[in-house]
């Protein structure tokens, strides 16, 4: 694909490719609205290059379901309420899933820690903790019974 | 049904609310628009993406106040890829929120009043042209003087910020007395008088305002803009671009985050409206972060005395409460919010003798407006902290004073608003008993504290924005031969839930399940008028209209599925998508073919529903601002913990309970209350609107301290403290299966309850909002030396208040008209004659 060599990578996703899941909130790194995974950890989108990704693995919020159906924390945020106007939620769910994949059983203090730079206004973060926490357990069980 | 006539004697969805086997509400369940917010598809503002759209860019003032002279946008126009240049001589119109205060222009055409302030638009084919375009405008400036505050805006007569108003620079006064408050006073056995100040705040919704506004191709015009408010929006654009509003199209496309914030019309609006038509061509705009703290319209900063006396257990015997408020540079919603700050004072406790006097003004600021809790967070902070000093001083414990003086439930109070289920002291006995109170409570040690505040807020604002006698919410629903419901609504979705809570009556009423229902919602050609997601009005105004509708609907399939099963209506349930006789719950049909039924029977099934408020005593000239069909009430006790060496605050834990009259999607109840909590926590401790002024070689013009994310503090996820959310649920006969509000309410008691734990932990009373470490460690330091151990406002300034309009309460015989307006007395006089003349 071709862009203009000055655009993030937020603006690439969202006006060259189409992918909107991405959000913004302020496009200076302070809200942490644009986080995507670059290589498998959450970087703000806003403050990287697109001409910086090549050759690298970016994953955004349309990208977290498989075949069709959604991650299990993505089904665990719409089922505990953790997504509220939803406009932060991408960019917490994939910060999330780098956590996840990094470290499958973190405590609370750890989920507070890895999020802390996304900020919502809407849930007061608890419902958010607790979907994590399911899905950690809802992903755990997947692994044991093989699926 | 439920409106058609005074929804106070006529129960409306709480005629089953008490039955069992409701199978959707109370259940806690995934709401119906949590998959597009999961998978990143909901579509926001910004996500929309048309072909041959063109962006646009504003020119914003960088004076604080200002004549404009000239604009020259001669090289702005002529730069390549700029499609066009507006100013404000393009959109002369004034517009505003309210019909008294339309003092606004897109873009402002020879004056601006605060940093930020709009004079110039360009358009172009790619945002950053548009943006490099802004700079080749030449504007010249005469530079006025500016004000910063309200004090200086009461000294300072000349220059006028705007032409009208009450005289100088004062915007709006209001003075209301419900019966003789130095009457009240002399029987008190203690008077206590307390200065308060409630610093600035703002919404910092996530997601920044954007607008695509488009020319269709029949030549009317369609706008999608991220606004809690899209009929108002029609009406300002109608106005502004001297359309037929029947030409006019406003989808409210879900919002990330509103808080009030984008609750009136605002500038980039009608500007890319205005471009659209003009270009013949889509035309998008996005703020950036800095352009929204310029649109702010959030909390005024608000100075306030309050006067209480009480007798010797307790019982208050009169208050007088006297408040500043900063208006910023216009009108906004700043009339209600003044009427508001004086408004809610009597719906928690009971005060037989009250006197309000209110002036806002006029400052050289971003507008401020609503914001959750709109203009009444800073009096509750006030009022809960004084309270908590008269209950020390009394010597009776803080939560039993407030249980001894609580309002009753249907009460009218002494400014003659009609109070609905009030369970104030169950919530307050419940925060007492989870959280310990009576343990902990002056026993924690030292520098741990609890605080404890309570609150009361609408379910709805009872008068509508422009007076009509129209409904304030309307839901049409269409019944398909597939077994689906299509639900249309005005309710504007921003992130509250009110998709969720309308398809969950609908989906209860009917026996289906949520997600059969397809939702039309924030669309003014769609569906019908609802006012806006303002005032905590939706669950039950939208809520109401929708379950009219859908009892509507249900009785015409049952009167078809009667006829065939031959089984008598009233003996028919609608559960589990089937319709069946609850003798012989084997004889039934499927919802799509009593669907099919009701349609060869009697034609395209199609209901309506509609929803207006009940009269409101309130006659007085004033009384529009906070009669509501019902009031939530909340209680909450806020554990602190402080560091007297570097004066920060720890909240380790909150308890609260909240009076919700029915939880319908206990999920999101739960996260409104939290998310409130959270909010109110922000309040308290960090999150203020600063402006300073610039040196005096430097212009000496008042600036924004912090338009950004980063400076402008608010709680991250380690902030957060645990949170025990009690939700105290006695359906409310006027709500809809007898909910009242959730959104707003949980957030006052938070702010004095911190202020009152800080006491308790460290022994200085901050009086003033936030409670930053630098005021905790002055307060300190005057208790260090011997002095009042406070940090607060000392003074409250003279003010030329007008004749107060005397309302006598109900229990002096009052009839809710003032004895001395003797103009309105008059006009009511004759409007009466006029309809009793022949």
């Amino acid at each position: 694909m071709s862009f203009a060599p000055y655009k993030t990578l937020l603006e690439v996703l969202r006006e060259d490719l189409g992918h909107t899941g991405t959000k913004h909130g302020c496009e200076l790194g302070e809200c942490g609205a644009c986080a995507v995974l670059l290589d498998g950890k959450p970087v703000l989108s806003c403050l990287v290059l697109a001409l910086e990704c090549g050759g690298s693995e970016v994953l955004t919020v349309e990208g977290l379901g498989e075949d069709g159906k959604l991650h299990p924390l993505q089904d665990a945020f719409a089922d505990l309420g953790a997504a509220q106007c939803g406009y932060c939620t991408p960019a917490i769910l994939v910060t999330a899933k780098a956590l996840l994949d990094h470290n499958p059983h973190p405590t609370r203090d750890q989920i507070r820690e890895a999020i802390s730079g996304n900020l919502c206004r809407c849930t007061g973060y608890l419902q958010i903790f607790e979907a994590v926490e399911a899905a950690m357990l809802k992903i755990a069980e997947q692994k044991n019974s093989g699926a | 049904m439920p409106n058609e006539k005074d929804s106070r004697t006529m129960p409306a969805g709480a005629l089953k609310a008490d039955g069992d086997g409701l199978r959707v509400i109370g259940v806690p369940r995934r709401r119906v628009d949590a998959r597009a917010k999961v998978t990143g598809q909901t579509r926001f503002a910004d996500d929309i993406f048309l072909p041959r759209m063109a962006h646009c860019k504003l020119l914003r003032s960088p004076h604080p106040h200002a004549r404009i002279r000239k604009i020259d946008t001669k090289r702005a126009a002529a730069h390549p890829g700029v499609y066009l240049v507006l100013t404000g001589k393009d959109v002369p119109i004034h517009y505003g929120i309210l019909p008294v205060s339309q003092d606004e222009q897109a873009l402002c055409v020879d004056r601006v009043r605060h940093v930020g302030d709009p004079v110039a638009a360009v358009i172009a084919r790619e945002e950053l042209t548009a943006f490099e375009a802004l700079d080749l405008i030449e504007v010249d400036y005469e530079i006025l003087a500016t004000i910063s505050d309200p004090e200086e805006a009461l000294a300072t007569p000349e220059p006028r910020i705007h032409e009208y108003g009450e005289q100088g620079n004062i915007h709006k006064f209001v003075a209301l007395e419900f019966g003789n408050v130095e009457e009240g006073f002399a029987e008190a056995d203690e008077i206590f008088e307390d200065t308060f100040f409630f610093q600035g705040n703002t919404h910092l919704p996530i997601e920044q305002h954007a607008a695509v506004a488009t020319k269709d191709p029949d030549g009317k015009l369609t706008i999608w803009s991220s606004t809690q408010t899209p009929h108002y929006v029609h009406r300002a654009l109608a106005k502004v671009l001297e359309m037929p509003g029947a030409h006019i199209r406003v989808i409210a496309t879900p919002n990330g985050g509103g808080f009030g914030g984008k609750s009136d019309p605002f500038h980039h609006e009608i500007v890319v409206a205005k471009a659209a038509l003009m270009l013949d061509r889509p035309v998008k705009i996005c703020l950036t972060r800095e352009e929204v703290f310029y649109c702010h319209r959030g909390r005024h900063p608000v100075l306030m005395k309050f006067k209480t006396g009480v007798k010797k257990d307790g019982a208050i015997t009169g208050m007088h409460l006297q408040t500043l408020i900063d208006g910023g540079a216009y009108g906004s919603y700043g009339v209600a919010s003044t009427f508001y700050a004086g408004a809610l004072q009597t719906t928690t406790y009971h005060i037989p003798r009250y006197r309000y006097q209110g002036c806002r003004t006029f400052t050289n600021k971003p507008p401020c407006g609503p914001k959750r809790g709109h203009g009444t967070p800073q009096p509750r902070f006030g009022q809960e902290v004084q309270l908590d000093k008269i209950a020390e001083k009394l010597k009776i414990d803080p939560a039993d004073l407030r249980l001894r003086i609580v309002e009753s439930p249907n009460a009218l109070t002494a400014n003659f608003f009609r109070l609905g289920t009030v369970n104030l002291a169950e919530c307050i006995r419940r925060v007492v008993k989870v959280s310990g109170w009576k343990e902990k409570f002056h026993k924690l040690p030292e520098s741990r504290g609890l605080g404890l505040a309570c609150s009361a807020y609408l379910t709805g604002a009872g008068l509508p924005i422009y007076r009509n006698k129209m409904p304030h919410s309307g839901v049409q629903l269409k019944f398909d031969r597939s077994g689906g419901v299509s639900l249309f609504c005005g309710a504007t979705e921003i992130g509250q839930g009110s998709d969720d809570v309308l398809a969950g009556i609908v989906a209860e009423v009917l026996g289906i399940d949520t997600f059969d229902i397809r939702l039309f919602t924030g669309d003014t050609d769609l569906g019908p008028v609802d006012l806006g997601s303002y005032s905590s009005r939706v669950t039950l105004m939208a809520g109401n209209a929708a379950l009219q509708a859908a009892e509507r609907g249900k009785a015409i399939i049952a009167g078809a599925v009667a006829e065939k099963l031959e089984v008598p209506k009233e003996r028919l349930r609608f559960a589990g998508k089937r319709i069946f006789d609850s003798a012989a719950p084997e004889k039934g049909v499927t919802f799509q073919e009593a669907v099919c039924l009701a349609e060869a029977r009697f034609g395209t099934i199609g209901t309506v529903g509609s929803y207006t408020p009940p009269k409101s005593p309130a006659l007085y000239k004033g009384g529009g601002v906070g009669p509501s069909p019902t009031y939530s009430y909340s209680a909450a006790v806020v554990e602190v913990e402080v560091n007297q060496v570097t004066g920060w605050v720890t909240v380790p834990r909150i308890w609260i309970a909240h009076d919700i009259g029915r939880a319908l999607n206990p999920t999101l109840a739960r996260g409104q209350v939290e998310g409130s909590v959270y909010m109110g926590l922000g309040e308290a401790l960090m999150e203020e609107q600063e402006f300073r002024r610039l040196p005096k070689r430097l212009s000496h013009a008042l600036v924004h301290k912090y338009p950004s994310i980063l400076e402008y503090k608010s709680p991250t996820s380690l902030d957060m403290p645990e949170v025990i959310t009690e939700l105290i649920e006695e359906p409310d006969p006027r709500g809809p299966f007898g909910a009242k509000e959730v959104g707003q309410g949980p957030l006052l008691p938070i702010m004095p309850a911190v202020a009152n734990a800080v006491y308790d932990a460290i022994g200085v009373r901050i009086d003033e909002i936030p409670v930053t470490p630098e005021k905790i460690m002055k307060a300190l330091a005057e208790k260090k030396a011997g002095r009042e151990p406070r940090f607060g406002p000392t003074h409250f300034p003279d003010i030329h208040w007008p004749e107060a309009l005397r309302v006598p309460p109900p229990w002096e015989g009052g009839d809710g008209n003032a004895v001395n307006d003797v103009p309105r007395r008059e006009k009511l006089r004759r409007e009466k004659e006029k309809v009793l003349a022949p």
